[in-house]
């Protein structure tokens, strides 16, 4: 390890949600913390920042960090740009860190690359691994929506590395008290221009986006063509598609063409929202399992499927893109058929 | 008149889709500039919206600011170039995913800050909030901090101007939730994720407009330095992700079903 590694000042850089605790990946982050901390055999530093980000440190006291800073009060409450922005640049300055961690929320992937302008720094993010190699600390990331993957590193300091969720086991330690150091920092009204109301659900009706759901269900557009009678039965694949979903607690996806033909005056699934998309333009979900049914399986959809493990189809054409080497199984089948019966079986 | 916008567009391009990319020593892609090419998905999206909110509002103006190669650029132009009426600002430049967005942003804020006419106090930046090269969700944030600008949102898909000078936005959070916000109006930057609006129809008057500012533009467009200092690639390469694919033909639905059940429930 050479010196430069050795003079790291690592900052893990973490914020409560709404209820005052820290999301999991948060969690995820402390574990590769304490590893990295390690590696570098360096003390470190948490911040943490929150309407009542002091009680979150209580929750993580004994993670192992050296020492604990806070910024928090009604002003850092909510997401907002200009004031997590304030807060983070406050953190890092008072840590005087060159490495600074952090999860792929959207909170910190909204307001981090703006404090990393600030600092004259640089940042990289979805981040799926992080370690000293060679006396160097390098980092993981994909490249062209999960088509390359790269190893990199970087000379720069302040160098900010936001970890994307599952990049790491959560760390699982007991509560403990702590002592917090708190930061103050100056809110003026221009950085209370924006106000943010709050959170909803971005689709009316039943939940039908899990996170953390074991099995990905997605929903191709074949299920709105014309089936074996010459008949469109979008109707009834609304109901078999949100019956498997509920009965099998799985999160719900789609490829960008089912969604798109909302806009083209097609048939559609009307609990589909943009937000269901995989894909390219879409999300790259992380779940143990996924069942693709009548999508084709094209490069495009597919890439957004990197970091699912176990992948199964069912798809009426045998030579569709899930048979050349992009799922596990492809069974060439019905799926009307196929998704009745595997919900009766659900319900026994 | 205090309800217009000056609306500036930042976008690059990306390789099509559905080509096969293989990296090359650099890192670059292989034969990157005979890629056919596309504006970036999400910028299109943000170009969309952003035509749509100057039609509702008289007196505005929108800008796409492009750091692209300009060969390849004037090539997308002629598609992107009927979908939505703008002044294209063009800087010369790599629009590889392995440059740094410091970088980027860097040659972007400048472009739009030498941008003639151009009213900061009703400024609305827009972009995609990731691309489809480096696809890290950085290069916005730090153009607007180099802009001055302290209402920022990532992940949009909605944006309504309100009665009063306000804009009302919805960001993409956890969970597929949105956050809904109220900004008190510009200088404000939104990266766009996809909208609510369709892809427009090409519309030939529409192109025939833009193609006077684009090809004057195309023409005095400056080269940008991206020194991309200190980033050191120690590999770049495909994910080895080929499945043995066990294809199942000929079995009936009954059994389809037993097996994806047992392997749900395993």
């Amino acid at each position: 390890m050479d010196s430069g590694v050795n003079m790291e000042r690592l900052l893990l850089l973490l914020h409560a949600d709404e209820s005052g605790s820290l999301p999991k990946v948060a969690l995820e982050c402390i574990e590769s913390a304490r590893t990295l901390g390690g590696q570098l055999d360096a003390a470190w530093t948490v911040g943490l920042v929150g309407g009542q980000a002091g009680a979150a440190a209580a929750a993580i006291g004994s993670c192992g960090a050296a020492r604990f800073l806070a910024v928090e009060g009604p002003d850092f409450d909510a997401p907002r740009y200009a004031t997590d922005a304030a807060a983070a640049e406050a953190l890092c300055l008072k840590a005087d860190a060159t490495l600074v961690l952090a999860p792929a929320t959207s909170r910190w992937m909204r307001a981090l690359p703006g404090v990393a302008q600030r600092l004259g720094g640089r940042v990289d993010t979805h981040v799926v691994g992080v370690s000293v190699q060679d006396g160097a600390i390098e980092i993981q990331r994909w490249y062209y929506r999960q088509r390359m993957e790269a190893v990199l590193t970087r000379a720069a300091r302040p160098w900010i590395v936001l970890a994307d969720p599952g990049a790491s086991e959560a760390w699982g330690g007991a509560p403990q008290e702590v002592s917090v150091e708190t930061v103050s920092v100056e809110v003026p009204e221009s950085l209370r221009r924006t106000t943010v109301i709050g959170a909803r659900a971005a689709e009316s009706g039943a939940q039908t986006i899990r996170p953390d759901a074991a099995l990905l269900f997605v929903a191709g557009a074949g299920w709105t063509k014309k089936q074996k009678d010459g008949q469109v039965r979008a109707q009834e694949a609304s109901e078999l598609i949100l019956d498997i979903v509920r009965k099998a607690q799985a999160s719900l996806g789609s490829s960008k063409s089912l969604v798109d033909l909302a806009g083209e005056g097609q048939a559609v699934l009307p609990f589909l929202t943009h937000l269901h998309q995989v894909g390219q333009t879409g999300s790259t979900p992380r779940h143990p399992k996924g069942l693709a049914t009548c999508c084709h399986g094209e490069e495009p959809h597919v890439v957004g499927w990197r970091f699912i493990n176990e992948r199964r189809a069912v798809n009426l054409d045998p030579n569709c893109g899930w048979a050349r080497g992009k799922a596990d199984v492809l069974y060439v089948a019905d799926a009307f058929e196929v998704v009745r019966k595997v919900n009766e079986l659900l319900d026994a | 008149m205090s309800d217009y916008y000056h609306i500036v567009v930042c976008g690059g391009i990306a390789p099509d889709p559905l080509q096969t990319l293989e990296p090359v020593a650099g890192p670059a892609l292989k034969n990157e500039l005979m890629l056919p090419a596309v504006l970036d998905p999400w910028a299109a999206h943000a170009l969309f919206e952003a035509a749509h909110l100057a039609r509702s509002a008289p007196g505005s103006r929108v800008w796409l600011v492009s750091l692209s190669p300009k060969a390849k650029l004037q090539q997308v132009m002629m598609t992107i170039a009927q979908k939505a009426p703008f002044e294209l600002v063009v800087v010369d430049g790599p629009s590889s995913g392995f440059t740094d967005s410091f970088d980027v942003a860097a040659a972007i804020a400048g472009a739009i800050e030498n941008i003639a006419g151009l009213d900061r106090s009703r400024l609305l930046v827009f972009g995609g909030w990731e691309s489809a090269a480096r696809g890290a969700g950085t290069t916005m944030q730090m153009v607007g901090e180099r802009l001055g600008i302290m209402d920022q949102f990532q992940g949009v898909d909605e944006l309504k101007a309100e009665a009063d000078g306000s804009l009302a936005i919805l960001e993409r959070i956890e969970g597929g939730r949105h956050q809904v916000s109220r900004c008190a109006g510009p200088p404000a930057l939104l990266g766009w994720a996809t909208g609510s609006l369709p892809e427009p129809p090409n519309q030939p008057q529409i192109g025939m407009a833009n193609m006077r500012t684009i090809m004057p533009s195309l023409q005095r467009a400056k080269p940008a330095a991206l020194p991309g200092d200190g980033i050191v690639f120690r590999k770049v390469a495909l994910p080895r992700q080929q499945r043995d694919t066990r294809v199942v033909k000929d079995l009936p639905a009954d059994a389809v079903a037993k097996e994806i059940v047992e392997w749900i429930r395993g």
